[in-house]
């Protein structure tokens, strides 16, 4: 039987299980005339009755479903074994081929001697299938009988049921926390295996990377291949650029919207924040690559300057533009916050608003205009799209930004992308990429979010 | 929400707007409270009642007993924890978490804050009605039809519709609004939707109604109506009401509790209170020399 | 200077307003500073879309070329009975050959005949292949099909190469170019509007590479997202700002969710490939990893949105539900709840919209292959829009830039769409409690 038909008579179950318990509660309720008029609606207890054959059913298909595949593969390693059959040096790889056999062409296709191991391999499969069936099955049933028995007017069948629910949305709060485990797992995970091969000091000092040339055995691990340090420069480089762009650009509209600009301006400039902010990353990467570079080429050409047609500074002044919203929406939110009386208290004194602002709210919102800084950082340092598409993949030691440069994310996407062998020191290396990048942005965040939310503090 | 609640309820009992020369007034000793808080066939009883807001103390040590289909009154000088009170009563303030409630409360000789007491019951047999109305976003049938559906109190459709159209009749509302059941409650005046809000209460058919200064978000005419309803309803329901009137309060109860800093200074018949109170505080304030 | 010497304070007040003039001045600058970063934002996007809407407007149209067709119905060595199998093998290259032969019977070299035959695209054989399949009594006709032009014969036709070029800078040679002219003189040349590219899947070459799987892909990943993260984010904004009983657990939940906001999201495209790809080995390229992949990315995103929702619907409606009787769950579920819905909606279409602009995380787990079939189910593989604009816009065929622009333009459209549907619902729910 299919997991999916499995599933679909446990529900099948639930249901029956469902209307039983309503049945019988309502008879119940008919039978006993209580003075009391408030009761607990059946329909309560019949789902309590569902989820209580419902709900351990599914958990215990699901283990099942989880050691089904390591308990096939030990039978079928230890009937390999008894047969004295040769397998060839990758087990792994001879139990894929066995089991990929999936119509009678392949089956006839393969060997005598994997036949035999074909045909236990499929008896072992079904009779295993067959149990978690007949377990799953079973149990099921006996809750069903069990929960019926047991259900009565005075289950409090609205708390329990409440109870459960409540669960569940705890669960579903809880997805944040697997997630970040998730993302710290299966970093750390690959990057120790990294590092196990690549001394973590070359990786974080050296100073030269060419991942490329380390396809050969003899050149994994080769101390030179790995050093990430262009690539760290390369994506300050890029973000500095960035930053340079928004942060001033980004302030001044916050400011000149919320204390200069008149209900026509804002009712245009806010719209078109959202829409630059709505842009996927993918289209400024296309208009970075396409127009802006070029322009910048040849602009420098004609000032008998060189630019790389890759250059950092078209990627970082697009990605500044990009960022600009997100630095102005942050610090409208950190400028509004600041007290009304601190504002009137300036102009009163005769100040000018320029003078206010700058002298007064600025002062005052710093700490949150940081915070909000950190975090365009933290966008910026990680963006992909744009210098994947607009920045250089050749990895340059230069701060220099009319050349051209590489970045962290660059080269987790083309360590990544294509069919590569998992486990290859390229493709975890990738994956170390991947971890400085999390550490680093999350270090940013957590300061950020923790400055902003003082700062937050402080005005309420 | 709780911090929003908290901010209506927890206004420091310090907070009375009291004109200076009743500063001294103010810091007279509290005896025991003041004529009859005990009376006989009581629907509650409350014994040594105390509220903390976490450290913050709202009520102290309020014994009071409700007469079953009767009125009561509780009035005092706002922050004076009458509020509070009423919400002890069906266990409205176990929303407010750092909310911690002592002493003994029975309701009809059983104590609604025992471990195996649910509040949800509770609030089944002892409804609420607000300060402001606050219908559902929903229709006018659906408002009243949501507290018995909820509860099972009807079988079927038809008695469900009897159902609600007795209770809107009850609250003096049917004949506004009988044409227009499916609109939506929050359409309806000021004053209708508190009818509303009664109606939706007495469809639960509880047995005690606790009312917020229920008038107080009213315009004159439709807080008569609400307090020719409250008449009517006594006959059938013992009422708790809260109210910053004392006019309301003369008008519409039997019996009246003057409530002052968190404490219960006076209970007694409400004609008894108003012309001839026993207490300094309770005659001050009925003279409208602070409140 | 004292405060009390009157004459003092008169001098000052010279002194403000001497300093007042400079003041101004520095007030002006400053003002203008701001009208300047606010204008080189409009200034910017201004130019990002008319750039693209230009270079887009060339792919919406496409060139095409009459020519008589003569299916011999012997030649093909088919008849109307045949089989579909037999058609899907016939050889309709020949067919259209020979039809450009006889318009250019002056062609007899090799070369130049592989030169007159690329006039039409490689797709022209399939296009008449379909033609019959349809209506197998076309055999043995003499009919005239307008074929897709090549996209070197596009590129002249809408100005792109310029004829008047030196030939050697051209790309289209002479000889090329004198076919072309003899055919637009004839009428033979047409332009209509581009279906095609809507309606296929991607191809290596330029003229029949359309976006429809894109769309497809993206729909199908689109849903898998929504499917998940909406329950999953309002059942999680729901604990939060109901239920959740204040300690660390929830604490570091809370911090959780706001730092998953800021992480890259390439860091979800790694987690993706490490755990759903490798660890639970889930098929490559397929929408339901790259929804699961978007969904955990914007879960922050509509938990954030949703609980401000629900923490803006005022506690009166929870007191009047309680105040019924109703239980907690019950007041949350059907007071609560529909009340915040519109706003939990509205954050729900700007999450979808961020989910549809994504790429990053798509391309780690390899929905990034080149993929011709239109996907039918969410575990075929497929791609999605960002990911072919990526993809076009790396190809070298100057046809592309074309495609490229036009696929942004397809992206661009759909997030207007949803995000004029999300202020929509905003203006229309709204509420001032």
């Amino acid at each position: 039987m299919t997991i999916s038909a499995l599933i679909f008579l446990l529900l099948l179950f639930a249901a029956f299980s469902y209307f039983m318990a309503r049945q019988k509660i309502t008879t119940a309720y008919r039978q006993n005339k209580q003075p009391s008029k408030i009761m607990t609606l059946p329909k309560y207890f019949g789902y309590v009755a569902a989820l209580c054959s419902l709900l351990p059913s599914l958990l215990v298909l699901f283990v099942l479903q989880g050691v089904e595949e390591p308990y096939i593969n030990s039978e079928i390693s230890s009937f390999i074994g008894s047969q004295n059959i040769a397998a060839s040096d990758d087990l792994d790889l001879y139990l894929n081929e066995i089991k990929s056999a999936d119509t009678p062409e392949k089956i006839a296709a393969l060997s005598e001697e994997k036949q035999a191991v074909y045909q236990r391999y499929h008896e072992i499969e079904t009779t295993t299938q067959r149990t978690i069936t007949a377990i799953v099955l079973s149990l099921a049933i006996l809750l069903v009988i069990w929960g019926l028995r047991k259900i009565n007017t005075e289950t409090p069948a609205r708390k329990v049921f409440e109870k459960i629910i409540e669960g569940i949305l705890l669960l579903a709060a809880s997805i944040a926390i697997m997630t970040t485990v998730g993302i710290v797992f299966s970093v750390l995970f690959e990057s120790t295996r990294f590092f196990g091969e690549v001394p973590i000091m070359s990786f974080m000092f050296g100073t030269e990377w060419s991942p490329q040339t380390a396809i050969r055995a003899d050149q994994v691990g080769s101390s030179a291949a790995f050093g990430a340090v262009p690539l760290f420069v390369g994506t300050m480089l890029i973000s500095f650029i960035a930053l340079l762009v928004s942060v001033p650009l980004g302030l001044m509209s916050a400011v000149y919207l919320s204390e200069y600009a008149s209900s026509t301006v804002r009712a245009v400039a806010k719209p078109v924040l959202e829409i630059l902010a709505g842009i996927p990353t993918v289209v400024y990467g296309f208009f970075a690559a396409l127009t802006v570079a070029p322009f910048i080429r040849g602009l420098g050409e004609s000032m008998g300057l060189s630019v790389a047609s890759e250059s950092a500074l078209a990627a970082g002044l697009v990605m500044g533009i990009m960022i600009i919203p997100f630095v102005s929406s942050l610090s409208d939110d950190v400028l509004s916050a600041v007290p009304q009386s601190l504002r009137e208290g300036s102009l009163g004194l005769g100040a000018t608003r320029s003078e206010t602002i700058v002298k007064v709210l600025i002062p005052a919102a710093l700490p949150g205009i940081v915070g909000g800084v950190l975090l365009a950082a933290s966008r910026a340092i990680g963006e992909t799209m744009i210098v994947v598409m607009a920045a250089g993949l050749a990895a340059n030691l230069t701060v220099n930004p009319l050349e051209a440069v590489t970045t962290v994310t660059v080269q987790i996407v083309t360590l990544l992308t294509g069919d590569q062998e998992f486990d290859s020191a390229k493709t975890l290396a990738a994956f170390a990429l991947g971890l400085m990048l999390f550490i680093t942005t999350l270090i940013l965040n957590v300061i950020a979010l923790h400055v902003v939310r003082k700062y937050r503090e402080q005005y309420e | 929400m709780n911090e929003a609640v908290l901010n209506e309820l927890a206004e420091p009992p310090t907070g009375v707007n009291a004109p200076p020369e009743t500063e001294d007034s103010l810091n007279i000793e509290y005896t025991d409270t003041v004529g009859q808080p005990m009376c006989e066939n009581a629907k509650f009883r409350t014994k040594n009642v105390n509220v903390f807001y976490a450290d913050n103390q709202a009520i102290h040590d309020v014994s009071l007993d409700i007469g079953a289909h009767q009125v009561i009154a509780l009035i005092g000088p706002s922050g004076c924890g009458k509020s509070t009170y009423l919400r002890t009563l069906n266990r409205m303030n176990d929303t407010i978490d750092i909310c911690r409630v002592e002493g003994q409360i029975l309701l009809d000789e059983q104590d609604i804050y025992a471990k195996k007491q649910d509040p949800v019951l509770l609030r089944a047999r002892v409804g609420m009605v607000f300060q402001k109305p606050n219908p559902f976003p929903k229709s006018i049938y659906d408002n009243v039809a949501y507290g018995p559906k909820i509860h099972g109190l009807t079988r079927n459709k038809s008695e469900l519709d009897d159902l609600v159209e007795e209770a809107l009749i009850k609250a003096g509302l049917f004949q506004e609004v009988k044409d227009r059941l499916h609109a939506p409650g929050t359409g309806l005046s000021g004053g209708q939707q508190q009818r509303l809000c009664i109606a939706r209460t007495i469809a639960v058919q509880p047995e005690v109604i606790l009312m917020d200064e229920p008038a107080s978000a009213l315009d004159p005419i439709a807080t008569a109506k609400i307090e020719e309803l409250i008449n009517e309803l006594k006959e059938n329901f013992t009422i708790v009401i809260v109210t910053h009137s004392m006019q309301q309060a003369a008008r519409v109860s039997q019996r009246t509790a003057y409530f002052h800093m968190g404490r219960l200074i006076e209970v007694g018949e409400t004609d008894q209170i108003f012309t001839n109170p026993a207490h300094e505080l309770t005659e001050k304030y009925i003279t409208g020399r602070f409140g | 200077m004292s405060l009390e010497n009157t004459e003092n304070s008169m001098n000052n007040t010279e002194l403000v307003k001497q300093s007042l003039k400079k003041r101004y001045i520095k007030e002006r600058v400053f003002k203008l500073m701001g009208l300047f970063s606010i204008a080189t934002a409009i200034l910017f996007l201004l130019i990002l879309l008319v750039d693209i809407a230009s270079k887009a407007m060339p792919a919406f149209s496409q060139t095409k070329i009459t020519l008589p067709i003569n299916l011999d119905a012997e030649k093909l060595g088919l008849d109307v009975s045949s089989s579909k199998q037999d058609m899907m093998g016939a050889d309709f290259r020949t067919v259209i050959r020979a039809a450009l032969l006889k318009q250019f019977p002056e062609v007899t070299k090799r070369k130049e005949k592989r030169a007159l035959y690329s006039l039409t695209s490689m797709g022209a054989e399939f296009q008449l292949r379909d033609m019959v399949i349809e209506n197998p009594d076309l055999l043995g006709q003499s009919i005239e099909v307008d074929f897709m032009a090549d996209d070197d014969v596009d590129a002249v036709i809408k100005g792109s190469i310029d004829r008047n070029l030196p030939e050697s800078d051209r790309r289209v040679k002479d000889q090329k170019l004198s076919w072309i002219e003899t055919l637009e003189q004839s009428g033979q040349i047409s332009t209509g509007f581009n279906w095609h590219f809507f309606s296929s899947g991607d191809s290596r070459e330029p003229e029949m590479a359309g976006i429809k799987g894109a769309i497809i892909g993206s729909l199908y990943t689109l849903l898998v997202t929504l499917a998940l993260s909406f329950p999953v984010a309002v059942a999680a904004a729901i604990y939060l700002e109901e239920f959740a009983p204040k300690n660390r657990f929830i604490d570091f939940i809370e911090i959780n969710i706001n730092n998953l906001a800021a992480v890259p999201s390439i860091v979800f495209g790694l987690l993706g490939l490490a755990v759903f790809i490798n660890f639970f080995s889930m098929p490559r390229s397929a929408p339901v990893v790259g929804g699961i992949v978007l969904s955990l990315m914007t879960l922050p995103t509509i938990i954030i949105a949703s609980r401000s929702a629900i923490k803006a619907v005022p506690p009166s409606l929870r007191e009047a539900a309680l105040g019924l009787g109703a239980s907690k769950m019950q007041s949350v579920f059907h007071h609560v709840l529909p009340a915040a819905l519109p706003g939990i909606l509205t954050g729900t279409i700007i999450g979808m919209a961020q989910a549809l602009g994504e790429t990053a995380p798509l391309l780690m787990i390899g929905m990034v292959a080149f993929i011709v079939d239109i996907p039918q189910s969410v575990v075929d593989p497929s791609t999605v829009l960002p990911i072919q604009v990526y993809l076009w816009a790396d190809s070298p065929e100057r046809g592309f830039l074309a495609k490229t622009s036009a696929a942004i333009m397809v992206l661009l459209f759909f997030l207007v769409a949803m995000n004029a549907i999300a202020i929509y619902l905003r203006k229309k729910f709204e509420k001032k409690w």
